[in-house]
């Protein structure tokens, strides 16, 4: 088997499932904080009991995301190289700065938080609270710039082969990073909140801890239905930006074969690449010209417009967007009904609504990894927008098999560490914030 | 040999702090996991090692990632050689520290799995312990590059005897820092075996350190041109014996400060031997220097605001979180 091919199959595999975990960890931070700070407003207990159950699932997500990241660090030098040397002048700064602003911090405060609390004043423990939060976010933050220079890179020029900087804050902040940062953060946040509100569904189902279960609900559906709604809107604004700096992804993504004025929005439809239609296609009229630009006879950009060898695959990103917008629209619609029964004071008793809830748990992952499927296919042929082609940017040492040979374990191993931790994940909420598990920080054994 | 320009030689000093820190911090847990089976007979003695590393060995792991990140940054083509390169070596590395991680988070939450996470727990922190002295051993010694200054060797290549002796040299200060580590942090019976273990473990770092020092006179007589290695070399051979005698009279916290700044040292020792290479080829004209492989002086610039504003809050938090947990582990302690 081809080594390029291989390579960009353990890319995939190995940020894929690391994607599964930061984006709790932000949303679960952010829980927490809010828990933290209510305790200390109300000095009601049954909040820092709360927290405290939080944090030590928070635990376990986070040493799996420390796990799992690892391994991407390794993975562009190991199966990457010939890209690490084109374009480690800027590209490495990133990672290196996640982890001296964001991953140190996140670390040294999480031990504080998981075992530190009879350690600590409740202010400090706060703050340390706080601190992990931000830690997450920072990581995004860097970890978003490294990602958005590929997608649309700047602050640079070509030298002999190389990508050198020449301008630090254009690199780092170019033209996609910060809606790309905020539409992330967002996506972090209703997977989170949504985690915490299935637990909490599932207490008042099971009437375990239910007093405490109800205090979950209020700011966990505040922040996913907040999230949920803002997040259409810089959906929006991102499309509109992938739309004028990478007009060959938005194509894809609309499977719009040929340059049109007033182009329309495909609802629905199986692109066929071989011969540039798409069938069964349902479209709505003008819409995407509206939707990119307000005006609904604006002119956008084709696949036609672009030679055949630089066009990204239709197929993939196509179906990942739609299924993505498809979610988003529906977690604005769960948020919605979810705000409605709790001001009607009806939310822990509509058994359908709270079954629902936990049922809808892997639909926030499921989006996340929509994006980001459609936002890395739909880069392709290139590793870094017009700058360096994917089949270029791979280890020239490394052979299929070395690749091949690692996969097999990393497969092993994720689907290993995957089901355990996912079994001991269910075991503490089984526990409760009540049960022994959650007295993090007094030796829980 | 072309030296380095002052940015150039920062960065190599830099990434050399940097994996010293991660020497001395994830040091004593990886030595720690290495001699739990020594150390603790009991589940009390194994929760009470345990609790002593639970809340920091994490942030300690951030040390090498920030230093692997720093050498992607400052010199990406050392990066990507090596990584590229020592491919297998490097994924054996990476299997063990993404099952250490997770390792001891199950040990605490998956009883009926708890022997078996243990081993997985000591496996994993052997193995890297071992390996990173072997590719360090081969970086410094040499290795072929084409030029192109891509890795031409095979795995065997790395399985060297000098690269091998680096191995068991830094497994032995890996162990030495651990038990030091578990010293200061525990009481009764298992200070008493770690004190034990780290009498003989002083001793063991002598020997391979002598072992290495011979295969170097014999194999690689070229690495011996350096005056300030000596000196280093030397001054380590005097912490060895003011750690035996920190150990006699009892005074943990220092015997722990001693086997640190022996850790430390011998970083001192291998930048000495080895700048201004990076990655040094078996045709000296081929080997990667701070001058050759390094990024732009911009980029490194950047790097170094970097540094100098993110290093101080992370050493300054870091020693917060220390002082936090500092004193003997209280029984129960840790959640483990």
């Amino acid at each position: 088997m081809d080594a390029v091919f291989l390579a960009r199959l353990q890319f995939g595999l190995i940020a894929g499932f690391h994607f599964l975990f930061p984006p709790t960890t932000l949303g679960l931070t952010f829980i927490v904080v809010i828990l933290e700070t209510l305790h200390a407003r109300t000095n009601n207990d049954a909040y820092k009991r709360l927290s405290a159950f939080l944090v030590k699932i928070l635990g376990t997500v986070f040493v799996m995301g420390v796990a799992t990241g690892i391994s991407l660090e390794f993975a562009f030098g190991n199966n990457w190289a010939a890209y690490s040397r084109t374009v480690g002048d800027i590209f490495g700064a990133p990672l290196a700065a996640e982890a001296i602003f964001s991953f140190f911090l996140e670390s040294v405060f999480l031990g504080i938080l998981v075992f530190g609390r009879d350690r600590v004043k409740p202010k400090t423990y706060r703050l340390s609270a706080f601190l992990v939060f931000l830690g997450a976010h920072l990581s995004g933050l860097w970890i978003i710039i490294a990602n958005s220079w590929m997608q649309t890179p700047a602050g640079f020029r070509m030298e002999g082969g190389r990508a050198v900087l020449d301008d630090f804050f254009a690199a780092a902040f170019n033209p996609s990073t910060l809606v790309r940062f905020v539409h992330t953060i967002l996506g972090g946040w209703m997977t989170g909140a949504l985690v915490v509100l299935a637990i909490a569904a599932w207490l008042t189902l099971r009437g375990r801890s239910a007093d405490k279960a109800a205090l979950l609900f209020k700011p966990a559906l505040a922040v996913f239905a907040v999230a949920a709604v803002l997040q259409l809107g810089t959906g929006h604004a991102h499309s509109v930006q992938v739309t004028r700096t990478q007009p060959e992804k938005m194509a894809a993504f609309e499977a719009l074969w040929r340059t049109e004025n007033g182009a329309p929005f495909t609802v629905f439809g199986i692109p066929d690449e071989k011969n540039e239609r798409t069938l069964l296609a349902v479209r709505i009229p003008k819409m995407l010209s509206f939707l990119v630009s307000f005006d609904p006879n604006s002119r956008v950009l084709g696949l036609d417009e672009f030679p055949k060898e630089e066009r990204p695959p239709v197929l993939l990103p196509f179906a990942s967007y739609h299924v993505m917008i498809l979610l988003g629209l529906g977690f604005i619609a769960m948020g919605a009904w979810g705000l409605w029964l709790q001001a009607r004071k009806k939310l822990v008793t509509s058994r359908g609504f709270l079954k629902l809830l936990i049922f809808a748990v892997p639909l926030p992952y499921l989006a996340n990894e929509l994006g980001w499927i459609a936002a890395e296919v739909g880069r392709q042929p290139w590793a870094v927008y017009r700058v360096l082609r994917t089949a270029d940017a791979a280890s020239s040492v490394v052979p299929a098999g070395n690749i091949l040979f690692s996969i097999v374990l990393f497969t092993i191993i994720y689907a290993l560490i995957g089901i355990v931790g996912l079994r001991i994940i269910l075991k503490t909420v089984r526990g409760g914030p009540d049960g022994e598990a959650a007295t993090a920080g007094k030796g829980a054994v | 040999m072309e030296a380095g320009t002052f940015l150039q030689n920062v960065w190599f000093l830099l990434i050399g702090v940097l994996l010293a820190g991660y020497s001395v911090l994830d040091g004593f847990d990886l030595g720690i996991g290495v001699l739990l089976p020594f150390l603790a007979k009991t589940e009390d003695e194994k929760r009470s090692l345990l609790g002593a590393i639970g809340p920091v060995w994490d942030g300690n792991e951030v040390w090498l990632l920030a230093g692997g990140g720093a050498l992607f940054a400052a010199f990406p083509p050392a990066y990507a050689t090596v990584f590229s390169g020592f491919y297998l070596a490097l994924m054996l590395v990476l299997f063990a520290l993404i099952l250490r991680a997770v390792s001891l988070e199950f040990r605490a939450h998956d009883p009926a799995r708890k022997g078996l996470w243990e081993v997985v727990f000591v496996g994993s922190s052997l193995l890297p312990a071992f390996l990173f002295g072997v590719a360090l051993g081969n970086v410094v010694a040499g290795v072929p590059l084409d030029t192109r200054g891509e890795y031409a060797g095979t795995v065997f290549t790395l399985l060297r005897p000098w690269p091998l002796a680096v191995g068991a040299l830094g497994l032995c200060v890996f162990m030495l820092q651990g038990s030091a580590y578990a010293a200061l942090k525990t009481d009764g019976a298992v200070r008493e075996r770690a004190r034990r273990a780290a009498r003989i473990l002083a001793g063991l770092v002598f020997a391979a350190l002598f072992a290495a020092f011979f295969l170097v006179l014999v194999l690689y007589p070229y690495l011996f041109d350096r005056t300030p290695s000596w000196l280093v070399g030397n001054f380590v051979c005097l912490l060895c014996i003011l750690f035996l005698v920190a150990l006699k009279k009892g005074r943990d916290g220092l015997a722990f400060f001693l086997s640190s700044a022996i850790f430390a040292g011998l970083w001192g020792v291998i930048g000495a031997i080895h700048y201004p290479n990076l990655v040094r080829a078996t045709d000296p004209a081929l080997s990667l220097t701070v001058a050759n492989a390094s990024s732009s002086p911009l980029a490194l610039k950047i790097m170094l605001v970097i540094a100098l504003i993110g290093m101080p809050l992370v050493v300054g938090y870091t020693v917060f979180a220390y002082r936090v947990f500092k004193g003997k582990v209280r029984p129960g302690e840790g959640g483990y």
